[in-house]
């Protein structure tokens, strides 16, 4: 049927696909770890962000790669600034509220680029996209095996922020016990939006990595943020390495259904994984029993 | 429930039926129509999440499993539409109790349950999307034949009132909810689950009961939809814009009360057409207001426009009116 | 009444109660104490079904109960209130008595008759019409009572209901839980208040780290040193004996 070459560049094009995964479903997990909350904006605002690499590639002439370095901070304040002055007042402490307000937010801005940009579906031309590395039998591409490398890089940074610095005390304190961090004297607003800056943070590094081999329209970020609640649901809620391991299985597990079942019903593999974790075993394969 | 509590359902209902004797444009009729079946949707998630406080983020699957029931039946299997359309309800209604059932047995709830109601749409949308039974991404379309008996009509007047009709049988029967021993049960799981339970609420039978009930209403606004524009597809009727739109209508309305979900559409189709008309044909920016709206809402007026109604007449009506909408 | 047999309930490694053995007759108001964390409530969830004995069995008339639903447990004629009170906050004081009275009565005129007739008996009211997150702790407390009253129970399961309270509310709500009794309903009760439990209770179960350590009328058991212990440590009864003990 297939040749044990062609599944086996699935499963390392799964890989290299599902360590962006993993990126992406690393902003969505920390913000529920601490702020225990599922943020439905996490999807436009990677589509925004996508947006903005192809912007400054296109006004500015600015490499996705480099991009990183001028659109993390600004993706980290906008989401400080979400945090601090929209989701936290706007939902008086409820969950439901923050709910409906993280969706309302993921609506206006998905449409906000639509009326934006239009529907059309925009890449970027740059002379490496299409370039391909030989490791053996297989041929990878390359900017894809660069956004392996540096989403696992990424969160290995993220891991060790949270166990090393004093940030990271202190959001790992607010993730606890908020209340006792409080009284301690952490501003847990402060952490709260610190924590959301760094997961929209996370989304523009992840949009700087895709954007060499990916697409962009006003609603691609539907499509990934679906794969992401599915990994951090698989990972465990708040888990950094499940959210890792997660992206990875999924991305896997989406190229080989890709390629037993055709793409259109090749997403349908990882909805049935979500919805049976789900059912099954909320807490994750990785998270601790709530 | 007495004949009293619904009086003012059929005051309003009758005043809203003279509406086609005198707008008989096209585009207004289309509007209404449109609104009104976008209103009976969102009363449908109204009862769940409302009344139950369970908030789907997936209402496409039953609009669309009533959309997609009643073209198929008439397409595929020439069936009479008006059988199709009661299949098709209920179709929507075995749809929310096997979600339901699966879900809330394994003790879903909040954010999560959210998420699981969000993907069983997606899911079916795939499936709807590449099986060849349901068209493929071509879609289904009912064949034109205008006959009554065949749910179709002449005038788009005719269609008003049916669409009318239904919303003013959901909402009577969101007025039975509120005063019947389901409804506060179904309010008590929403506030407190274990409180519930010790008070010998059998909370999962309440919540199936809603969400079967929820799901019928809804798919029975797919099935309007169907038979409205004689079209369906995918991402039409499985689409996130449906459970938007359900979602928001109630939150804009007023939460949990009978005439939330109907003002709340009209509310916001109202605003949506308001800002098409002020900003040009932008695509995506009426969604875009809609969206902030929820935020708004959200922040400043949590029981909606009647809620905010409501804080208005206290200060001249100051004996306690406790009944809601 | 009520019979628990043996029951142990495990969490992952921590015995939370075990072997817990006590029998409540009809009609009697049973106290149950002991030290914090000694098991009380976990105990009281196995009565009223909100968890599952890992061991042993809860007897209720006679019948076993022990796997049945905690709204299956509601219609034999058990009712709890919570420790920490758990309102529907949403709701006005009497719709909240009304769901209890649901139960047993489907029309909702009936229920809500019946809601405003417990709460009166409790002493809500002029509350009635109030939203119950605008009451006050004491108030809150009522409400659990008769939110569990209007189910018409045979057994009642109060979880501290007098915890948080002043001394003169205390005193007034004492009354309310004879006349409940004296109507034929059977008391369980867990409370930290001695002085209303030597006022009210006619048999007393002593529960410390899981284990039923004593069981007798209440003025028996506070002398029983093995209780005193519990609560104050080991070789506290020798000194209050020798009186070393100062206040």
């Amino acid at each position: 049927m297939y040749s044990p070459a062609i599944i086996a560049e699935a499963v390392v094009n799964g890989l290299m696909t599902g360590a962006v995964y993993a990126l992406i479903a690393l902003g969505l997990t920390l913000v529920y770890g601490v702020l225990h909350i599922i943020n439905f904006a996490h999807g436009a605002l990677l589509t925004a962000a996508m947006f903005a690499v192809w912007s400054v590639y296109v006004v500015f002439g600015l490499d996705p790669y480099l991009a990183i370095l001028p659109l993390t901070p600004l993706f980290f304040g906008l989401g400080y600034a979400l945090q601090r002055f929209v989701i936290g007042p706007a939902s008086h402490g409820s969950d439901s509220n923050i709910l409906l307000v993280t969706l309302g937010l993921s609506i206006a801005v998905e449409n906000a680029l639509l009326a934006g940009f239009r529907s059309d579906t925009r890449t970027l031309n740059t002379d490496y996209g299409f370039q391909v590395v030989e490791i053996g039998p297989l041929l990878l591409s390359k900017p894809r095996l660069i956004g392996f490398g540096a989403a696992v890089l990424v969160t290995v940074l993220l891991w060790l922020l949270l166990s090393r610095t004093d940030t990271g005390k202190a959001i790992r304190a607010v993730a606890k016990e908020k209340l006792g961090a409080s009284l301690v004297g952490i501003n847990v607003a402060h952490v709260y939006a610190v924590t959301f800056g760094l997961g929209c943070a996370c989304l523009a590094v992840a949009a700087c990595l895709l954007m060499p081999t990916f697409y962009v329209n006003p609603r691609i970020g539907q499509a990934f943020v679906l794969v992401a609640f599915t990994i951090v649901v698989l990972g465990g809620m708040g888990s950094i390495p499940g959210a890792l391991f997660g992206g990875l299985f999924i991305g896997v597990v989406e190229s080989l259904c890709g390629l037993f079942l055709g793409d259109s019903l090749g997403q349908i593999g990882i909805f049935l994984i979500f919805i049976l974790v789900l059912l099954v075993r909320p807490t994750g394969l990785f998270g601790a029993k709530a | 429930m007495t004949f009293r509590d619904i009086v003012p359902i059929i005051i309003l209902v009758a005043f809203l039926a003279l509406v086609p004797v005198f707008i008989t444009a096209n585009t207004v009729l289309n509007f209404l129509v449109f609104t009104l079946i976008v209103a009976l949707a969102a009363q449908g998630w109204n009862i769940l999440g409302g009344f139950g406080g369970q908030f789907s983020f997936g209402h496409a699957a039953f609009f669309g499993t009533g959309a997609y029931a009643a073209a198929l039946l008439q397409a595929r299997l020439g069936i009479n539409p008006w059988t199709a359309f009661a299949i098709g309800s209920a179709a929507g209604g075995a749809v929310g109790w096997v979600i339901g059932y699966l879900s809330f047995r394994s003790g879903l709830r909040g954010s999560y349950f959210a998420l699981v109601t969000l993907a069983f749409a997606e899911v079916l949308r795939i499936l709807a999307n590449a099986a060849t039974f349901t068209g493929g991404a071509a879609g289904v379309l009912i064949k034109l034949d205008v006959r009554p008996e065949n749910f179709q009509f002449e005038s788009r007047g005719a269609f008003f009132w049916i669409a009318l009709a239904l919303v003013g049988a959901v909402l009577v029967l969101t007025r039975w909810i509120e005063r019947s021993r389901f409804g506060a049960q179904l309010v008590a799981v929403r506030e407190n689950e274990a409180a519930a339970k010790a008070l010998g609420v059998d909370t999962l039978r309440v919540k199936l009961g809603a969400i079967t009930l929820s799901g019928a209403v809804t798919a029975a606004a797919g099935c309007l939809y169907a038979q409205y524009f004689l079209y369906v597809d995918a991402n039409i009727a499985y689409g996130t814009w449906i459970s938007v739109e359900a979602i928001l209508a109630p939150i804009i309305g007023g939460l949990g009360t009978v005439l939330g979900p109907l003002v709340g559409a009209v509310a916001l189709h109202g605003l949506g057409e308001i800002t098409k008309l002020a900003a040009g044909s932008v695509p995506g920016i009426d969604l875009m207001v809609f969206g902030a709206l929820l935020v708004v809402a959200v922040a400043f007026a949590p029981d909606g426009i009647l809620g905010l109604l409501r804080r208005l007449r206290r200060p001249i009506r100051s004996s306690g009116v406790s009944g809601h909408a | 009444m009520l019979e628990v047999q043996n029951a142990t309930k495990r969490f992952g490694g921590l015995v939370a109660v075990n072997r817990a053995s006590l029998k409540v007759a009809a009609g009697s108001i049973t106290g149950l104490i002991g030290p914090n964390g000694a098991g009380k409530t976990t105990l009281f969830t196995l009565i009223s079904g909100f968890e599952r004995p890992t061991e042993g069995r809860v007897l209720f008339q006679g019948q076993d109960i022990s796997r049945d639903e905690p709204h299956i447990r509601a219609r034999h004629g058990i009712a709890r209130t919570f420790q920490i009170v758990q309102p529907f906050a949403g709701l006005s004081v009497v719709e909240n008595i009304a769901v209890g009275a649901h139960l047993r009565h489907a029309k909702r005129a009936d229920a809500m008759a019946r809601a405003e007739a417990v709460g009166h008996r409790v002493g809500l009211g002029p509350e009635l019409g109030k939203s119950a997150a605008s009451l006050t702790v004491a108030g809150r407390k009522r409400l659990e009572l008769a939110r569990a009253l209007a189910t018409e129970p045979k057994l009642l399961l109060l979880d501290e209901v007098l915890a948080g309270l002043n001394p003169s509310e205390i005193r007034d709500i004492i009354p309310v839980i004879h006349a409940i009794r004296d109507e034929g309903v059977t008391i369980l009760m867990i409370e930290h208040v001695m002085q209303a439990v030597m006022n009210l209770c006619e048999q007393v179960y002593v529960l410390a780290q899981g284990l039923i350590i004593a069981e007798g009328p209440p003025t028996e058991v506070c002398d029983n040193p093995l209780v005193v212990e519990a609560y104050l440590g080991v070789g506290a009864a020798e000194r209050l004996k020798r009186g070393s003990v100062h206040a």
